[in-house]
């Protein structure tokens, strides 16, 4: 890429385009083309769920839903990303209330600091909607993705098992 | 509103349940405002220029191809600077920017900084602004700062603190005796929530407003003001939302740049680090090397210590000296001892800047000493239990400073009650591949993995030493029938929020608290870290609640004719003893207008002496761990399998926030202990980043069993001990004892990493 292109607002004819996000869709106007996924929903949509903490792909705190996988939304260029249905953790729960997966996150303690919360709770909605009966050792590998510095994983795992089995046994 | 009462007859939220974080429901939804969400009309970003040099003189500094790139709005640098050119914790030894004619002093040292409409415009800011250097040959060795043959890199000198312990009779001589010499990596706190300010200036240009992501809001206020030649009280700090801190935002980061900035350009200006960034804009834990000399009686029983301790402090003090001092006072670990000569240095070098981590020098003190323990025990032959109980502390004894333990200490507890934990189920053919060293690599048979026991004990003060006062206040307002809880205390996802809405709700008899906004419109609540804020700000809220329930049982007692002397809150009601006459809490505060702020002061401590004597601690929190280990002698890789731990927390005032602190601390032990370290070579960071600094994964973190031994805590306001730093120390130790155990080598460095074992 080009070090010439202009990246300021104001003077430049970037391209329109638009992303489809928790079903709606968003124009984006007059952002520089490099801009990431992640970039773009937090600082131009007003979707800020998704956190970023080491930009290349290691920590997950990212994630998001792009046609149904799991991706590092750090990694995703957005002007790559048209034409697909992207999921945030904004658009996770119905009107505001709380899923079985957050829910359980508050219950089982998986909450400290709160800044990988929300790429773990994506990656975990993946998860069970993939592998409804993940044994311990599928849970630890498929959310090996996912760092987290404040809990050591203990409340977290708990926190999966207890949707898991929610979901199995429906009271 | 009706209260829950829990099947142990508590009430929800009150202290000793798992009450719900007040932050919860934001943080899984993704709405809770991390400092690095914070947005403001016409809000220009920051961007900060760092020295690829360790060590070099600046000669010129040319800015005007930054102001030439579209969209660049000011740069600053220590030109700009209209207060004091320095700031830090315990000296103001480190320059906002290097100035020309001055030195970088480590490599990532801020030069200037820009603001402009567009993260990328600054960085092409960056690119554009020409620093002409002349490079010089770091000083990296801190023996070379001991012996006084390093240039001298800073007008302060290379020696930040000398120190030494001698105490009771020296000349005893242990009929057993063992050494070592050991080391201990820089580790990174690797928050997630990377640093991150926003400050918005007045419109009269004389005060500005800051969202920060801190560990001290006060400190740093105190720093930013004297770096801007403002007034304290023009300046109002907001605690933006903090994703983990573990000692990494104690110091100054982006604080006095974001403000410069902001101030300058007269519109609000946002700094935000990156990743590689956050690896040179915060302090690390100091790498150590530390040579210890255990002497024992024949059974086994300690009689004297030496120790000789070097923490590498790199380019600025920081908290080197406090750090220092925890280290070279907490030498004998949880053991009875009286006899001791220990030499303890913290030195200046070129080499990245540390400060405080999780620990804080007792990190480095305990990997040494329960090194040394396993060689005692095997000295002796004695089981590495046994020979940490025959030596295990008790209240009453008195330490190498001098200091009585006057804590509650629990130690032969905390060991026993980990030693009664069940074993995990050994290691079979048939395991999960995950489960085993090397994972799905498929690098290693069951059968040829090794399997290890290893023990750590540890003990760590709890609060500021050596004679800092460091307080805390809290309001409680009662007004219109709501009670709202203001302090500055730090909420960095420990869960303090949840803590003063526990102590609220039991001191008050109610169920809703309103939390104010965490700000320096209050008094300071002194720093997150320590383990103190459950201490020291618990107390201050606590003590906040008893003086509003005073005034409320005077007006009580005056509108239902009770007696006030025999009046109690019992659940949510008000009573009084001697007429059993009740008045719920809702009504009685529904017309009265309470207003009382407290500090918590914890009792005075002193300063060392020159042969380390002096009570210069607070007090004192134990744990215990085991760990077990299984090892693949041929690849050197390894997976924890479990760790067992007791952990002295005099008394548990929210099981599922202990629960976390403890399985939390131990991932960051094991971090150090097999994975985690910045490499440094020739005073340059090498690994800035997630793909090459590893942290542990899910499939890293063992099972953690523990047990909490509750013996209330009597100088504790709440009966309860900082729970914190304690998880995160012995776990060290425990691991590399049990890779030792495993492959019979001594492995006297962590992290242990594959070649030491299996080269």
């Amino acid at each position: 890429m080009s070090i010439n292109i202009p990246v300021s607002g104001a003077s430049q004819s970037n391209e329109m385009y638009s992303l489809r996000v928790n079903g709606q869709v968003h124009e984006v106007k007059d952002a520089w083309i490099g801009e990431s996924l992640l970039y773009v929903l937090r600082e131009r949509l007003g979707l800020p769920g998704a956190k970023g903490a080491c930009e290349q792909g290691e920590c997950g705190s990212c994630t998001v839903i792009v046609d149904k996988q799991a991706v590092c939304s750090c990694l995703v260029m957005a002007a790559d990303a048209v034409e697909t249905e992207i999921l945030t953790v904004e658009g996770l729960g119905p009107d505001g209330a709380l899923t079985d997966v957050q829910s359980a996150f508050l219950s089982e303690g998986g909450v400290q600091c709160g800044f990988c919360t929300p790429g773990f709770i994506v990656a975990v909605h993946h998860l069970l909607e993939n592998n409804p009966n993940p044994s311990d050792d599928e849970i630890r590998e498929s959310l090996s993705g996912n760092i987290c510095r404040c809990t050591g994983y203990g409340r977290i795992l708990e926190a999966v098992r207890t949707v898991a089995d929610q979901r199995r046994n429906p009271s | 509103m009706t209260s829950t009462i829990s099947s142990t007859g508590q009430r929800h939220g009150t202290l000793g349940t798992s009450a719900s974080r007040p932050d919860g429901v934001t943080k899984v939804q993704g709405g809770f405002a991390f400092s690095s969400d914070m947005w403001a009309d016409n809000m220009l970003w920051g961007a900060t220029l760092r020295s690829p040099h360790p060590y070099a003189r600046v000669l010129a500094i040319d800015v005007s191809g930054a102001y030439a790139i579209d969209g660049v709005a000011t740069v600053v640098t220590a030109a700009d600077v209209p207060g004091k050119l320095t700031y830090g914790l315990i000296v103001q030894d480190q320059p906002v920017f290097a100035a020309i004619g001055d030195t970088v002093r480590y490599s990532g040292e801020p030069i200037a900084a820009v603001a402009a409409d567009h993260p990328e415009t600054c960085q092409r800011a960056l690119a554009a602004i020409k620093v002409t250097y002349e490079v010089l040959t770091p000083v990296t060795d801190p023996e070379d700062c001991i012996a006084g043959t390093a240039a001298m890199i800073h007008p302060d000198g290379n020696i930040f603190r000398h120190q030494r312990i001698i105490s009771g009779d020296t000349s005893i001589e242990g009929v057993i005796q063992v050494e070592g010499e050991y080391e201990i990596g820089m580790q990174d706190q690797a928050f997630l929530g990377l640093e991150s300010a926003l400050a918005i200036p007045d419109s009269g240009g004389q005060g500005l407003e800051m969202y920060v992501a801190t560990q001290w809001l006060h400190e740093d206020r105190k720093q930013i003001a004297d770096c801007l030649n403002l007034p304290e009280e023009k300046i109002r700090l907001v605690l933006g939302g903090v994703g983990g801190a573990f000692g990494a935002r104690e110091d100054i980061s982006l604080q006095v740049h974001t403000a410069l900035l902001a101030m300058k350009a007269g519109r609000p200006v946002r700094i935000s680090y990156g990743r590689e960034e956050s690896f040179y804009g915060h302090v690390h834990r100091h790498p150590a090397k530390i040579w210890m000399k255990h002497h024992a009686d024949a059974n086994g029983k300690i009689v004297k210590i030496e120790s000789r301790m070097v923490f590498d402090g790199g380019a600025y003090c920081s908290t080197s000296p406090a750090v220092l001092i925890n280290g070279i006072t907490h030498t004998q670990g949880p053991y009875k001892c009286e006899n001791a000569i220990v030499d303890g240095w913290a030195v200046r070098t070129n080499n990245p800047p540390c400060g405080a981590m999780r620990g804080f020098g007792v990190v480095q003190a305990c990997f040494a000493h329960e090194s040394q323990m396993e060689k005692l025990a095997t000295a002796v032959g004695v089981s590495p239990v046994e020979i940490r109980l025959l030596n295990a502390m008790e209240t009453g004894d008195r330490m190498i400073t001098g200091q009585i333990m006057d804590s509650v200490a629990p130690v032969a507890q905390c060991i026993r009650e980990t030693d009664a934990i069940p074993m995990p189920v050994p290691l079979e053919n048939s395991a999960d591949l995950r489960t085993i060293p090397g994972g799905t690599g498929l690098t290693a048979q069951p059968s040829n993995i090794r399997r290890g026991v290893g023990w750590g004990v540890s003990i760590k003060n709890l609060m500021y030493s050596e004679g800092f006062d460091d307080f805390s206040t809290a309001r409680c307002r009662i007004s219109n029938g709501v009670v709202t809880i203001k302090f500055a205390t730090s909420e960095v996802g420990q869960g303090f929020t949840m803590l003063a809405q526990q102590i609220a709700r039991t001191v008050l008899g109610v169920d809703e608290v309103i939390l104010d906004t965490i700000d320096t419109q209050v008094g300071s609540a002194g720093s997150t870290s320590a383990s103190r804020q459950t201490w020291m700000s618990g107390g201050a809220v606590q003590a906040a609640c008893h003086a509003a329930l005073a005034q409320l049982f005077d007006h009580v007692a005056t509108k239902f004719e009770m007696t006030r002397s025999e009046i109690e809150i019992d659940g949510t009601d008000i009573m009084d003893r001697l007429t059993q006459r009740r008045v719920s809490v809702s009504d009685a505060i529904s017309e009265i207008d309470i207003d009382c702020t407290e500090e918590y002061h914890h009792p005075p401590t002193e300063d060392l002496d020159k042969n380390g004597q002096g009570n210069c601690h607070v007090a004192y929190a134990f744990v215990a761990h085991r760990a077990v280990v299984d090892v693949d002698p041929e690849l050197g890789l390894i997976k924890v399998v479990q760790i067992a731990t007791a952990q002295d927390v005099g008394r548990v005032l929210n099981p599922l926030a202990a629960m976390g602190q403890i399985e939390g601390g131990i991932a960051q032990g094991l971090g150090l202990a097999v994975m985690e370290e910045i490499i440094v070579k020739d005073g340059k960071v090498r690994n800035p980043s997630f793909t090459d600094y590893l942290l542990p994964t899910f499939l890293d973190a063992p099972a953690v069993e523990m047990v909490f031994i509750e013996e209330h805590e009597p100088k504790s306001p709440l009966g309860a001990k900082g729970i914190g730093e304690p998880p995160c120390i012995s776990v060290t130790p425990a691991i590399a004892n049990a890779i030792r155990q495993a492959v019979g080598r001594e492995l006297p460095r962590v992290p242990i990493r594959p070649y030491d074992i299996c080269l």
